[in-house]
């Protein structure tokens, strides 16, 4: 039985040095599992993921990380990643070391993770700098055609944490909605840590839906809310208020620095985040 | 009025590949005017959504709830833009260059950077394989460089056809639409080049807020101003996506 709190979990398979993968594409942002990896004071960890956007922000801010793999980092429709910006660019507060892809070629090399394989390949990154800058971008000659292909290096985290609607109690995980490529980050990793919505009886998943049974999955967390301020369709919406607020408490650093040190280091669980953020006027 | 201009370049049933901000404005405006079956795609993998509100981020819920289909990530880039399926590709950039190459990863040197901007996301693939691209920027001179800081997604290179002789897919940036007017392609020397200007612009002041020496077609049309009726479907869509996006979430704890 791989049900499990979320402080057992991120105690057990997350280490100092990991290579950790949060996944999801905007929705089913595992947030409360990174606080907790926050509240533990991982160190030195090589972030993975294609939008490392309030969640990474944050993990980065605390200075969780020393590398980053990504495609995009911003807040969405907002501006910067003002903290992922600020280690990039003043090494603040610590220097972070990025490998930097487009979204397709992540996609492959997590594909290729999933697969076991020894590179992803896609047609891309024609004429960019990003080959230059990121020698992990290669090509290869297609055996048959001889046509140049890009290719990437795998991914295989050490740990990959995903959000995901439902558990069954035999720790069987359903996810639907955009699923981004969770299933493929899941499937390559090491060890795999999913924090849900709720834990029911029983799944009653709709064939071909995205399930991760339980088998491949590490330990399951029950954390209601766990991926606010992004969403889990069905249970809430994506808070793009707080999205556009983070903008402002993020921009400064003793302003990030409080709100970390209130609302994560000041807090035991995700419950007790919410609720003080609640009682700070914050309305959820 | 940018937003308009796009919108009105877009036809029926395209199979649209759009990106946050302008680009999907301007895509659903078109499909709220003249393109009530365009299918728009954002790379979060909802095919063919009809969002009443303008998404925040490229994965709100409105645009899985309202899609035809929702695919993976490595599907939708792999199985859908990669196979050549996309039509036009919208994008928006932090610089541009004289032949419709992008940038927006870095403002100054990647490992000493002035400005690191959010990076390239999808667009160097949609750059590469939509049949076509659209790109909507403002225009200043730090915006439209003589030369970019990075490129993050190709447009026509360095001209005279080396995209095409490189063996892109698509067809490149046909069009570039800014807040003084219209640019296209020269056919023979890929250089974007105004050939239409908004009514209260003049071609000087178009020519003075580019960073390179921009040249100008046999002819620049005026753009009509718009129209109230479009005036009033883009502002009502402002409004209703204001109003979303204000809305408190419920937290079920």
């Amino acid at each position: 039985m791989p049900v499990a709190t979320l402080r057992e979990a991120i105690e057990e398979h997350v280490h100092d040095g990991d290579m950790v993968a949060l996944e999801g594409f905007t929705h089913l942002i595992p947030f409360a599992a990174g606080h907790e990896i926050i509240r533990q004071r991982r160190r030195h960890l090589h972030l993975v993921r294609m939008t490392p956007d309030l969640l990474y922000d944050q993990m980065i801010g605390a200075g969780c990380a020393d590398h980053l793999t990504f495609s995009w980092g911003g807040n969405p429709g907002v501006g910067s990643a003002h903290r992922v910006r600020e280690a990039i660019e003043k090494s603040w507060p610590q220097p972070l070391q990025v490998h930097e892809h487009s979204h397709a070629g992540m996609a492959a090399a997590y594909v290729a993770g999933a697969s076991r394989l020894p590179f992803g390949l896609l047609r891309g990154y024609f004429g960019t700098d990003l080959a230059t800058v990121n020698p992990d971008i290669r090509s290869v000659a297609c055996p048959y055609t001889g046509e140049q292909i890009a290719t990437v290096p795998p991914l295989n985290p050490d740990v990959t944490i995903l959000h995901a609607q439902k558990a069954d109690l035999e720790g069987n995980v359903l996810m639907s909605g955009i699923v981004g490529a969770q299933k493929e980050a899941a499937l390559a990793a090491k060890r795999l840590v999913v924090t849900v919505e709720e834990i029911v009886e029983r799944l009653d998943a709709p064939m071909n839906s995205v399930v991760l049974p339980a088998w491949v999955v590490s330990a399951v967390a029950c954390v209601p809310g766990g991926a606010w301020p992004s969403y889990a369709r069905g249970y809430y919406a994506r808070d793009n208020a707080f999205c556009i607020a983070w903008d402002e408490i993020s921009r400064d650093r003793e302003r990030f620095a409080a709100w970390i040190e209130r609302y994560v280091y000041g807090t035991r669980n995700h419950r007790e985040f919410v609720q003080a953020l609640r009682a700070d006027g914050v309305s959820l | 009025m940018m937003t308009v201009t796009a919108a009105r370049m877009l036809w029926d049933r395209a199979v649209c590949f759009v990106g946050i901000g302008l680009p999907s404005a301007a895509a659903n405006l078109a499909r709220l005017l003249k393109a009530p079956d365009i299918v728009l795609i954002y790379e979060s993998g909802t095919i063919g959504t009809r969002p009443n509100v303008l998404p925040l981020s490229i994965g709100d819920g409105e645009l899985a709830d309202t899609a035809t289909c929702v695919v993976p990530l490595p599907e939708i880039f792999a199985y859908w833009l990669q196979a050549g399926r996309v039509d036009l590709g919208f994008l928006g950039a932090a610089q541009v260059d004289r032949f419709g190459n992008l940038n927006s990863t870095v403002i100054g040197p990647y490992d000493r950077p002035q400005t690191r901007l959010p990076g390239a996301g999808g667009a160097p693939e949609i750059a590469l394989h939509a049949k076509q691209v659209y790109v909507i920027i403002k225009q200043s001179p730090r915006t439209f460089v003589p030369s970019l800081d990075f490129v993050s997604s190709a447009g026509f290179l360095g001209g005279n056809g080396e995209r095409a002789r490189r063996g892109a897919p698509g067809r490149g940036p046909q069009a570039i639409i800014t807040d003084y007017g219209l640019m296209r392609p020269d056919p023979t020397t890929d250089e974007f080049v105004l050939v239409a200007r908004y009514e209260h612009v003049t071609v000087a002041a178009a020519v003075a807020a580019c960073g390179w020496p921009l040249r100008t077609g046999a002819a620049v049309e005026v753009i009509a101003p718009p129209t109230l009726e479009e005036l009033e479907a883009l502002r009502e869509l402002h409004a209703r996506t204001r109003a979303a996006h204000a809305v408190r979430v419920k937290l079920p704890i």
